[in-house]
């Protein structure tokens, strides 16, 4: 007995030693796609932390800006986030940035917090380039509108990533 | 149209404004000023422009349409799909359209005339008087917009457009323009290619697809500008507002009708 409980003590530190590994290279992994623009860049418009706690309060607060005053050059436009987010595809356009495992919809569907920017605004860069539909793309399956005919499944990899990409704040 | 009763009391809804202004300035005038020495009551649009257009329809040819594909194009009017099993009829009837072409008829001489109807906007819109969430707005220089932000989708401002300038949108709608956001349940019409106007270009759509065509019958510009060319043309030449008897001084003016 005493051998045995031995080796579970290496097991156990075995994999205990896995999993921190495992947090730690996900917790400096971040939200951003590789193939965006913004993956080149050093921050966003504001500390990370701070837009990932703020950036809806900052989209709304411009969108009246632009919309009634005309100011479209706004530190907080949706489309300059939609330019330096989006991925570009293989296809030669971009992909919207809703689509599944993409910038907005990673974090916003596994905070289930529905993303409704998209309804109205293009997804891509310079619009309407990109062939693909958002329905199609599956990005507006998830979230608070989450339907029944397709539950939501994670894998164990991803559910980790998200995991750690919203406890990274 | 003798008959004046029914139209706004200008000068009483002026005094009304006026007054509503004085109290309230005297109740928030610390705030005010604040917003002021922030500098964030000046920026963006001023009241010292006006856009509007002048429309020679002479020069608008019968059967042309380059200004509506124009404006279709430029406002991703035409990524607008068709839902699926919708009979033309109804197509027809319910697809956003943000400027059409009429041909109106003098029915005693029978002189026809071509015309792009769009938004006209009004100096004192009544969609704007009737919208309940003040989504139908009027810009400070002048152009009438929905921001589509607060738009509930009650159609308030179609019913009461008199010159049917407003179009609904009945489906979902999967692709967009960067410069035209667009989905189910919202109203939308003619804003003058704001995106143009705030990005410095002092032209629309509509207007250069004419002028590529060599018609040359709209002319768009800044209605304040004494020096600008259509200001200069209003001055020079005869032109009339559409149903002028509503007295809703339109930015849209049109001559030889």
């Amino acid at each position: 007995m005493r051998s045995l409980s031995g080796i579970r003590r290496i097991a156990g530190l075995l994999v205990g030693g896995a999993l921190l590994l495992l947090t730690t290279g996900a917790i400096s992994d971040t939200a951003v796609t590789k193939g965006s623009k913004a993956a080149g860049m050093d921050s966003c418009v504001a500390p990370t932390a701070d837009m990932r706690r703020n950036h809806m309060d900052y989209l709304k607060h411009d969108r009246d800006r632009t919309v009634h005053k005309g100011v479209r050059d706004t530190r907080n436009s949706l489309a300059a986030c939609i330019d330096c987010h989006a991925e570009k595809s293989e296809a030669g356009g971009y992909k919207p940035v809703n689509a599944e495992g993409q910038f907005c919809a990673s974090c916003h569907s596994y905070v289930a917090v529905n993303l409704t920017c998209f309804q109205c605004h293009s997804t891509t860069p310079q619009g309407a380039d990109e062939k693909v539909s958002q329905n199609a793309a599956g990005g507006a399956g998830l979230g608070l509108l989450h339907g029944m005919e397709q539950p939501l499944s994670l894998t164990r990899d991803e559910l980790q990533r998200l995991h750690a990409k919203v406890e990274g704040n | 149209m003798s008959n004046r009763d029914d139209q706004p009391d200008m000068n009483r809804r002026a005094f009304l404004g006026q007054t509503a202004l004085a109290a309230g300035a005297a109740t928030v005038a610390p705030g005010v000023l604040l917003a002021v020495a922030n500098g964030e009551a000046d920026e963006g649009v001023t009241s010292d422009v006006r856009w509007g257009m002048l429309i020679d329809t002479n020069k608008c040819a019968d059967g042309c349409t380059a200004c509506v594909e124009a404006c279709d194009k430029e406002n991703g009017i035409d990524l607008i799909q068709r839902p699926q099993g919708q009979s033309d009829e109804m197509w027809n009837a319910q697809r956003p359209q943000w400027i059409r072409k009429l041909k109106v008829r003098d029915t005693q001489t029978g002189a026809v005339s071509n015309l792009p109807m769009m938004c006209q906007h009004c100096e004192h819109p009544p969609c704007v008087d009737v919208c309940p969430t003040g989504a139908s707005f009027k810009r400070a220089d002048g152009i009438v917009m929905v921001d589509r932000h607060t738009c509930i989708g009650c159609r308030y401002c179609m019913m009461a457009c008199p010159y049917k300038a407003r179009s609904f949108i009945h489906q979902d709608v999967v692709r967009q323009r960067t410069n035209a956001p667009r989905g189910k349940g919202c109203v939308e019409s003619c804003n003058l290619c704001a995106h143009r106007i705030d990005a410095g270009q002092e032209s629309t759509a509509c207007q250069e697809a004419c002028s590529a065509e060599g018609h040359k019958a709209i002319l768009f510009g800044d209605l304040k500008d004494p020096q600008s060319e259509i200001a200069q043309a209003l001055k020079a030449h005869e032109s009339r507002q559409i149903r002028g008897d509503l007295e809703l001084n339109t930015g849209v003016r049109y001559s030889n009708i």
